[in-house]
Protein backbone atom coordinates (compact mmCIF):
# COMPACT_ATOMS: atom_id res chain seq x y z
CA UNK A 1 0.00 0.00 0.00
CA UNK A 2 2.84 2.36 0.93
CA UNK A 3 4.65 1.42 -2.31
CA UNK A 4 1.53 2.28 -4.35
CA UNK A 5 1.15 5.64 -2.62
CA UNK A 6 4.84 6.41 -3.18
CA UNK A 7 4.56 5.41 -6.86
CA UNK A 8 1.61 7.73 -7.40
CA UNK A 9 3.39 10.51 -5.50
CA UNK A 10 6.56 10.24 -7.64
CA UNK A 11 4.51 9.97 -10.86
CA UNK A 12 2.73 13.20 -9.98
CA UNK A 13 6.05 14.82 -9.13
CA UNK A 14 7.45 13.99 -12.58
CA UNK A 15 4.46 15.45 -14.53
CA UNK A 16 5.14 18.90 -15.92
CA UNK A 17 3.03 21.59 -14.28
CA UNK A 18 0.64 23.18 -16.77
CA UNK A 19 -0.06 26.81 -15.85
CA UNK A 20 -3.73 27.74 -15.64
CA UNK A 21 -5.12 30.81 -17.37
CA UNK A 22 -3.26 33.26 -19.59
CA UNK A 23 0.43 33.50 -18.83
CA UNK A 24 2.15 36.23 -20.80
CA UNK A 25 5.59 35.67 -22.23
CA UNK A 26 8.01 38.31 -23.38
CA UNK A 27 9.52 37.74 -26.80
CA UNK A 28 7.92 35.03 -28.92
CA UNK A 29 10.27 32.47 -30.50
CA UNK A 30 11.40 33.22 -34.04
CA UNK A 31 9.26 30.38 -35.44
CA UNK A 32 6.11 32.11 -34.12
CA UNK A 33 6.84 35.52 -35.65
CA UNK A 34 5.70 36.81 -39.07
CA UNK A 35 8.80 37.87 -41.00
CA UNK A 36 8.67 41.55 -42.03
CA UNK A 37 11.27 41.58 -44.83
CA UNK A 38 9.17 39.69 -47.45
CA UNK A 39 6.21 42.02 -46.74
CA UNK A 40 8.35 45.15 -47.21
CA UNK A 41 9.96 43.78 -50.38
CA UNK A 42 6.55 42.67 -51.75
CA UNK A 43 5.15 46.15 -51.15
CA UNK A 44 7.90 47.97 -53.07
CA UNK A 45 8.08 45.32 -55.80
CA UNK A 46 4.31 45.53 -56.32
CA UNK A 47 4.53 49.30 -56.68
CA UNK A 48 7.27 48.98 -59.30
CA UNK A 49 5.31 46.35 -61.25
CA UNK A 50 2.08 48.36 -61.04
CA UNK A 51 3.79 51.49 -62.39
CA UNK A 52 5.50 49.59 -65.20
CA UNK A 53 2.17 47.97 -66.11
CA UNK A 54 0.27 51.27 -66.02
CA UNK A 55 2.88 53.11 -68.10
CA UNK A 56 2.83 50.23 -70.58
CA UNK A 57 -0.99 50.49 -70.92
CA UNK A 58 -0.74 54.26 -71.57
CA UNK A 59 2.05 53.72 -74.11
CA UNK A 60 0.06 50.93 -75.84
CA UNK A 61 -3.13 53.03 -76.00
CA UNK A 62 -1.24 56.04 -77.42
CA UNK A 63 0.36 53.75 -80.00
CA UNK A 64 -3.04 52.36 -80.96
CA UNK A 65 -4.54 55.85 -81.48
CA UNK A 66 -1.46 56.93 -83.48
CA UNK A 67 -1.66 53.93 -85.80
CA UNK A 68 -5.40 54.53 -86.27
CA UNK A 69 -4.67 58.18 -87.18
CA UNK A 70 -2.04 57.12 -89.69
CA UNK A 71 -4.38 54.53 -91.24
CA UNK A 72 -7.12 57.15 -91.57
CA UNK A 73 -4.71 59.63 -93.15
CA UNK A 74 -3.58 56.97 -95.63
CA UNK A 75 -7.19 56.16 -96.54
CA UNK A 76 -7.91 59.89 -97.02
CA UNK A 77 -4.88 60.39 -99.27
CA UNK A 78 -5.79 57.27 -101.32
CA UNK A 79 -9.28 58.65 -101.92
CA UNK A 80 -7.82 61.88 -103.25
CA UNK B 1 3.57 71.43 -69.45
CA UNK B 2 5.69 70.41 -72.46
CA UNK B 3 8.61 72.53 -71.18
CA UNK B 4 8.66 71.05 -67.68
CA UNK B 5 7.76 67.45 -68.67
CA UNK B 6 11.33 66.24 -69.34
CA UNK B 7 12.99 67.97 -66.32
CA UNK B 8 10.16 66.79 -64.07
CA UNK B 9 10.51 63.23 -65.40
CA UNK B 10 14.25 63.25 -64.66
CA UNK B 11 13.67 64.72 -61.19
CA UNK B 12 10.91 62.21 -60.36
CA UNK B 13 12.94 59.26 -61.65
CA UNK B 14 15.88 60.42 -59.51
CA UNK B 15 13.64 60.73 -56.46
CA UNK B 16 12.25 57.22 -57.00
CA UNK B 17 15.78 55.82 -57.28
CA UNK B 18 16.86 57.65 -54.10
CA UNK B 19 13.71 56.92 -52.04
CA UNK B 20 14.21 53.14 -51.52
CA UNK B 21 17.89 53.74 -50.63
CA UNK B 22 16.92 56.41 -48.09
CA UNK B 23 14.14 54.19 -46.70
CA UNK B 24 16.59 51.29 -46.43
CA UNK B 25 19.06 53.46 -44.52
CA UNK B 26 16.42 55.04 -42.25
CA UNK B 27 16.28 54.17 -38.55
CA UNK B 28 13.92 51.39 -37.48
CA UNK B 29 10.83 52.41 -35.53
CA UNK B 30 10.95 50.95 -32.00
CA UNK B 31 7.55 49.17 -31.91
CA UNK B 32 7.00 48.00 -35.49
CA UNK B 33 10.64 47.68 -36.56
CA UNK B 34 11.19 46.71 -40.23
CA UNK B 35 7.55 46.56 -41.38
CA UNK B 36 7.15 50.27 -40.56
CA UNK B 37 9.22 50.98 -43.69
CA UNK B 38 6.12 50.18 -45.78
CA UNK B 39 4.62 53.35 -44.33
CA UNK B 40 6.78 55.76 -46.39
CA UNK B 41 5.28 54.69 -49.73
CA UNK B 42 1.90 53.81 -48.18
CA UNK B 43 1.37 57.35 -46.87
CA UNK B 44 2.81 58.94 -50.02
CA UNK B 45 0.45 56.98 -52.26
CA UNK B 46 -2.56 58.33 -50.37
CA UNK B 47 -1.15 61.85 -50.83
CA UNK B 48 -0.89 61.21 -54.56
CA UNK B 49 -4.37 59.72 -54.61
CA UNK B 50 -5.77 62.75 -52.74
CA UNK B 51 -4.14 65.06 -55.30
CA UNK B 52 -5.75 63.08 -58.13
CA UNK B 53 -9.13 63.10 -56.32
CA UNK B 54 -9.01 66.89 -55.96
CA UNK B 55 -8.12 67.26 -59.67
CA UNK B 56 -10.93 64.87 -60.63
CA UNK B 57 -13.50 66.66 -58.44
CA UNK B 58 -12.59 70.14 -59.71
CA UNK B 59 -12.29 69.05 -63.35
CA UNK B 60 -15.63 67.20 -63.14
CA UNK B 61 -17.33 70.29 -61.71
CA UNK B 62 -15.83 72.52 -64.43
CA UNK B 63 -16.92 70.07 -67.13
CA UNK B 64 -20.42 69.68 -65.69
CA UNK B 65 -21.11 73.41 -65.35
CA UNK B 66 -18.93 74.91 -68.11
CA UNK B 67 -18.70 72.04 -70.60
CA UNK B 68 -14.91 72.37 -70.98
CA UNK B 69 -13.47 69.47 -72.96
CA UNK B 70 -10.02 69.94 -71.38
CA UNK B 71 -11.57 69.61 -67.92
CA UNK B 72 -13.22 66.36 -69.02
CA UNK B 73 -9.84 64.98 -70.15
CA UNK B 74 -8.32 65.88 -66.77
CA UNK B 75 -11.27 64.29 -64.95
CA UNK B 76 -11.01 60.92 -66.70
CA UNK B 77 -7.20 60.93 -66.46
CA UNK B 78 -7.22 61.65 -62.74
CA UNK B 79 -9.95 59.07 -62.03
CA UNK B 80 -7.68 56.41 -63.52
CA UNK B 81 -4.72 57.62 -61.42
CA UNK B 82 -6.94 57.51 -58.30
CA UNK B 83 -7.70 53.83 -58.95
CA UNK B 84 -4.04 52.96 -59.60
CA UNK B 85 -2.79 54.63 -56.41
CA UNK B 86 -5.80 53.38 -54.46
CA UNK B 87 -5.00 49.78 -55.40
CA UNK B 88 -1.40 50.22 -54.26
CA UNK B 89 -2.51 51.95 -51.03
CA UNK B 90 -4.84 49.07 -50.15
CA UNK B 91 -2.25 46.45 -51.11
CA UNK B 92 0.59 48.02 -49.12
CA UNK B 93 -1.75 48.56 -46.17
CA UNK B 94 -2.73 44.91 -46.29
CA UNK B 95 0.93 43.84 -46.17
CA UNK B 96 1.57 46.15 -43.24
CA UNK B 97 -1.58 44.88 -41.49
CA UNK B 98 -0.41 41.28 -41.85
CA UNK B 99 2.50 42.05 -39.54
CA UNK B 100 1.02 44.79 -37.37
CA UNK B 101 -2.48 43.35 -36.90
CA UNK B 102 -1.81 39.69 -37.74
CA UNK B 103 -4.40 39.66 -40.56
CA UNK B 104 -4.33 40.46 -44.27
CA UNK B 105 -7.61 42.35 -44.11
CA UNK B 106 -9.67 44.08 -41.46
CA UNK B 107 -13.11 45.68 -41.91
CA UNK B 108 -11.80 48.76 -40.14
CA UNK B 109 -13.52 52.12 -40.79
CA UNK B 110 -10.58 53.64 -42.70
CA UNK B 111 -9.82 50.52 -44.74
CA UNK B 112 -13.48 50.02 -45.65
CA UNK B 113 -14.00 53.66 -46.63
CA UNK B 114 -10.77 53.73 -48.64
CA UNK B 115 -12.01 50.64 -50.51
CA UNK B 116 -15.37 52.34 -51.12
CA UNK B 117 -13.75 55.48 -52.57
CA UNK B 118 -11.57 53.39 -54.90
CA UNK B 119 -14.76 51.61 -56.01
CA UNK B 120 -16.50 54.96 -56.66
CA UNK B 121 -13.70 55.95 -59.05
CA UNK B 122 -13.66 52.47 -60.57
CA UNK B 123 -17.38 53.01 -61.16
CA UNK B 124 -16.53 56.36 -62.78
CA UNK B 125 -14.23 54.61 -65.26
CA UNK B 126 -16.81 51.89 -65.98
CA UNK B 127 -19.49 54.51 -66.66
CA UNK B 128 -17.07 56.24 -69.06
CA UNK B 129 -16.24 53.01 -70.87
CA UNK B 130 -19.64 51.34 -71.05
CA UNK B 131 -22.12 54.18 -70.41
CA UNK B 132 -22.56 55.13 -74.06
CA UNK B 133 -23.30 58.66 -75.33
CA UNK B 134 -23.75 61.24 -72.60
CA UNK B 135 -21.95 59.16 -69.99
CA UNK B 136 -19.42 61.98 -69.49
CA UNK B 137 -21.94 64.05 -67.50
CA UNK B 138 -23.03 61.13 -65.33
CA UNK B 139 -19.38 60.28 -64.69
CA UNK B 140 -18.67 63.94 -63.82
CA UNK B 141 -21.35 63.79 -61.12
CA UNK B 142 -19.69 60.63 -59.79
CA UNK B 143 -16.32 62.44 -59.79
CA UNK B 144 -17.76 65.28 -57.69
CA UNK B 145 -19.40 62.75 -55.35
CA UNK B 146 -16.12 60.83 -54.99
CA UNK B 147 -14.19 64.02 -54.22
CA UNK B 148 -16.80 65.06 -51.65
CA UNK B 149 -16.38 61.68 -49.92
CA UNK B 150 -12.60 61.98 -49.48
CA UNK B 151 -12.63 64.22 -46.32
CA UNK B 152 -14.79 61.58 -44.62
CA UNK B 153 -12.22 58.93 -45.50
CA UNK B 154 -9.48 61.09 -44.00
CA UNK B 155 -11.37 61.79 -40.76
CA UNK B 156 -12.83 58.28 -40.43
CA UNK B 157 -9.98 57.14 -38.14
CA UNK B 158 -10.71 59.97 -35.70
CA UNK B 159 -14.51 59.71 -35.77
CA UNK B 160 -14.83 55.93 -35.56
CA UNK B 161 -12.03 54.58 -33.38
CA UNK B 162 -11.17 51.21 -34.82
CA UNK B 163 -7.79 49.57 -35.41
CA UNK B 164 -6.15 51.85 -37.99
CA UNK B 165 -3.66 54.43 -36.61
CA UNK B 166 -5.20 57.89 -36.14
CA UNK B 167 -4.26 61.03 -38.08
CA UNK B 168 -2.33 62.19 -34.96
CA UNK B 169 0.36 59.61 -35.78
CA UNK B 170 1.76 62.15 -38.23
CA UNK B 171 2.33 64.72 -35.47
CA UNK B 172 4.33 62.26 -33.36
CA UNK B 173 6.31 60.89 -36.30
CA UNK B 174 9.25 63.27 -36.17
CA UNK B 175 9.41 63.77 -32.41
CA UNK B 176 12.16 61.22 -31.79
CA UNK B 177 13.75 61.28 -35.21
CA UNK B 178 13.02 64.32 -37.47
CA UNK B 179 14.47 62.37 -40.39
CA UNK B 180 11.25 60.35 -40.54
CA UNK B 181 9.28 63.49 -41.32
CA UNK B 182 11.72 64.53 -44.03
CA UNK B 183 11.55 61.07 -45.57
CA UNK B 184 7.75 61.12 -45.56
CA UNK B 185 7.83 64.57 -47.23
CA UNK B 186 10.41 63.41 -49.79
CA UNK B 187 8.33 60.35 -50.75
CA UNK B 188 5.11 62.39 -50.83
CA UNK B 189 6.66 64.94 -53.22
CA UNK B 190 7.98 62.11 -55.41
CA UNK B 191 4.48 60.62 -55.60
CA UNK B 192 2.81 63.97 -56.30
CA UNK B 193 5.32 64.64 -59.11
CA UNK B 194 4.58 61.17 -60.47
CA UNK B 195 0.87 61.99 -60.36
CA UNK B 196 1.50 65.16 -62.41
CA UNK B 197 3.48 63.16 -64.99
CA UNK B 198 0.90 60.37 -65.22
CA UNK B 199 -1.87 62.95 -65.60
CA UNK B 200 0.06 64.70 -68.37
CA UNK B 201 0.58 61.43 -70.26
CA UNK B 202 -3.03 60.35 -69.75
CA UNK B 203 -4.43 63.77 -70.79
CA UNK B 204 -2.29 63.57 -73.94
CA UNK B 205 -3.99 60.26 -74.74
CA UNK B 206 -7.45 61.82 -74.32
CA UNK B 207 -6.38 64.75 -76.51
CA UNK B 208 -5.23 62.35 -79.23
CA UNK B 209 -8.50 60.41 -79.02
CA UNK B 210 -10.40 63.67 -79.47
CA UNK B 211 -8.24 64.55 -82.50
CA UNK B 212 -8.99 61.11 -83.96
CA UNK B 213 -12.74 61.67 -83.49
CA UNK B 214 -12.43 65.00 -85.34
CA UNK B 215 -10.52 63.27 -88.13
CA UNK B 216 -13.28 60.66 -88.50
CA UNK B 217 -15.93 63.39 -88.56
CA UNK B 218 -13.95 65.33 -91.17
CA UNK B 219 -13.54 62.16 -93.25
CA UNK B 220 -17.31 61.55 -93.21
CA UNK B 221 -17.96 65.13 -94.43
Amino acid sequence: MLALVLNVFFALQQQPTIPEGFVPVTGAPASEQIPAAPLVIASYAFFLLLMVFYLWTIWRRIGKVESEMQALERRQSDKR
Amino acid sequence: MKKIFVPLTILTAGMFVAAPIMIGMADLESTMLLVQKIFYFHFATWMAMTTAIVVCGLASAIYLFKGSKLADWYAVASAEVVVIFGVFGLFSGSLWGRKAWGVWWQWDARVTMATMIVMVFLGYLMVRKYGGPGSEKLAAAMGIFGAATSPFVYKSVDWWRTIHPQTTVMKTLGEKWPGAWLLVLFCSFAFVFLTVLLLAARVRLEQMRSELDHMYLAAED
